[in-house]
């Protein structure tokens, strides 16, 4: 692998480790595997690409993004609370609700941003860096910052009450908190980090794409997974940076594979999808079938 | 304190499986009461205690906690009112916050929950001295993880945080029913202590007859969703468990007391 694709791998890294924290929020602090990701990424994206096309600030850009993406996850959380749909079909129909709303947003299924001033250039010009290093290093100090914001949210009164939620619905329920109101908060929380994530992909990358969403969750997913088995998950402040960091060892192990070529057989990034998928299953059964080695040998 | 009127609650109404569970059940709880709840399996005193404390809607009737009409209040807004341990002694407590997150948590019942600080440093000081009253040694072992105590341990803190922020009300649903014997007493012991020194008004639901009769200035039998008995003061005081089973045949009980009922 080149210098040149790692750098861009962390890069990617810290641009999506944004979302991997919102997934974090949902899938391990809530409790609700919530797939409105598939759609709010993409949200912000081309929400980014529409405010920074029509000569608005890319900074801008990211805040109105994310506001929409609360929006897009107080959605779920109506659906799941008020009208009590299961909440894996309350996040699918979000998702898929805004697959159109996006194409809306942009009146196209693409936006490309080639030549517009994005929050990198802004940096860089700031910096004096190369582009290519200045990326991610930005990144990396938003990813940062996201951790650390997140890290003292959740050690409010109201943060505790997010876990709580997560943790014992019926003991918070019976200490005087809504829950409903702080599942349609929470997840309306993580789903502006997702798509605070996808204004800054886009900008990243160059274009929004209505597509770009598919399997963000499952990307997600991957990157908490990795980052707890690899940086443990001790305390909140551990498991988020995990999270984050999680981000960055999932983009780099996916890039190593795309470098990898085995005679004849090489991975092209259409076989990424069926990785990720297996990566996943592994990553999610390997304690359960390490238990199970260990008890066997055990009673050898 | 509260005042329960005709309250009428049905399980699964208009189904074939319909259950009615209330039937008109009404209630005063004066302030200061130490009301045992008994009855056999489905008496409906579980039940009523939900019901006060908003778990579900009722059918008919009224409930008003301090002179306030809380009959259309969702569960969360009760609990301004209410303290409440359960059974389980792991639904009181979340596993994975740590014990001072938990009081922590517990401490601001009925109030808002805003940004500011979780856990304070006065806070802690209020805690280590409130723990150290469990002479559990759960004082200095404010950031572990709750998950990792025993039940007993769990529900003594249950108990704690259920009167944190004084409660109009305490709530509690067979709250020993599910520890060993030994430890059921030492929290039964708690709970006595801290009902007296709070003066707390309190409502103990229970399969024991032994332990409704021994505690309590005022004992409310219920049998199929009704209260059949309600005895206070010396009446109350001279109450044996023979005289409470006699009652309970004079009264229309079916002979169906549990060995539980009698021995637990």
């Amino acid at each position: 692998m080149t210098l040149y694709a790692l750098t861009g791998a962390v890069e990617q890294g810290f641009v999506y480790g944004i979302m991997v924290l919102g997934v974090y929020l949902t899938f391990r602090v809530l409790d609700f595997p919530d797939l409105t990701v598939d759609g709010s990424l993409p949200l912000g994206a081309a929400i980014s690409a529409v405010v920074i096309s029509s000569g608005h600030s890319p900074w801008l850009a990211c805040v109105l993004a994310a506001g929409a993406g609360f929006l897009a996850g107080m959605v779920t959380g109506i659906l799941n609370t008020k009208l009590k749909i299961l909440h894996l079909l309350a996040s699918i129909l979000t998702m898929i609700a805004l697959y159109s709303i996006n194409i809306r947003i942009m009146g196209r299924p693409n936006t490309s941003l080639l030549g517009q001033q994005t929050v990198v250039d802004q940096f860089a010009g700031l910096s004096g860096l190369a582009p290519s290093l200045a990326a991610p290093l930005l990144f990396g100090i938003m990813g940062c910052i996201a951790v650390l914001v997140l890290f003292w949210f959740l050690r409010t009164e109201l943060g505790m009450a997010v876990l709580a939620t997560g943790d014992n619905p019926r003991m918070i329920t019976a200490q005087g908190v809504n829950t409903h109101n702080v599942i349609i908060f929470g997840v309306g929380l993580s789903n502006a980090m997702v798509a605070c994530s996808g204004a800054l992909v886009a900008q990243s990358q160059g274009a929004a794409d209505v597509n770009m969403g598919v399997g963000t969750i499952v990307a997600g997913l991957a990157s908490v997974i990795i980052g707890e088995t690899v940086f443990g998950d001790r305390s909140v402040g551990r498991a988020l940076f995990a999270a984050l960091l999680g981000s960055v060892l999932y983009r780099v192990a996916i890039a190593l594979a795309l470098s990898m070529d085995l005679g004849i057989f090489s991975v092209t990034p259409s076989d990424l999808k069926l990785i990720t998928a297996l990566l996943v299953v592994l990553a999610l059964t390997a304690p359960r079938i390490k238990k199970r080695l260990l008890f066997k040998r055990g009673h050898a | 304190m509260i005042r329960a009127r005709h309250v009428t609650k049905f399980f699964n109404r208009g189904e074939v499986n319909e259950v009615l569970a209330l039937r008109e059940v009404s209630l005063t709880v004066n302030e200061g009461d130490f009301i045992t709840v008994i009855g056999s399996n489905g008496a409906g005193k579980s039940t009523f205690l939900n019901a006060l404390a908003g778990v579900f809607p009722i059918e008919e009737g009224s409930i008003s906690v301090a002179d306030q009409d809380v009959t259309t209040w969702p569960e969360h807004r009760r609990a301004a009112f209410l303290g409440r341990v359960f059974q389980d002694p792991l639904l009181g407590t979340c596993p994975h916050a740590t014990i001072e997150q938990n009081l922590a948590l517990a401490s601001r019942r009925g109030k808002r929950r805003g940004l500011k600080r979780g856990v304070r440093k006065a806070d802690r000081a209020l805690f280590r001295e409130k723990l150290s009253m469990l002479g559990l040694g759960l004082e200095d072992r404010l950031t572990d993880a709750t998950g990792l105590l025993s039940g007993g341990q769990r529900q003594a803190m249950t108990m704690l945080m259920a009167t944190l922020v004084r409660p109009k009300v305490l709530l509690l649903d067979e709250h020993t029913a599910a520890l060993d014997p030994k430890t059921a007493v030492q929290i039964m012991q708690l709970t006595d202590e801290l009902v007296r020194s709070e003066r707390l008004t309190t409502l103990m639901v229970t399969h024991n007859m032994a332990q409704a009769i021994e505690y309590g200035n005022r004992l409310v039998m219920f049998h199929q969703g009704r209260v059949i008995l309600d005895v206070s003061g010396e009446e109350k005081a001279g109450l044996g468990i023979q005289d409470l089973l006699e009652r309970f045949h004079e009264l229309g009980g079916d002979g169906c007391v549990s060995d539980r009922a009698l021995l637990g």
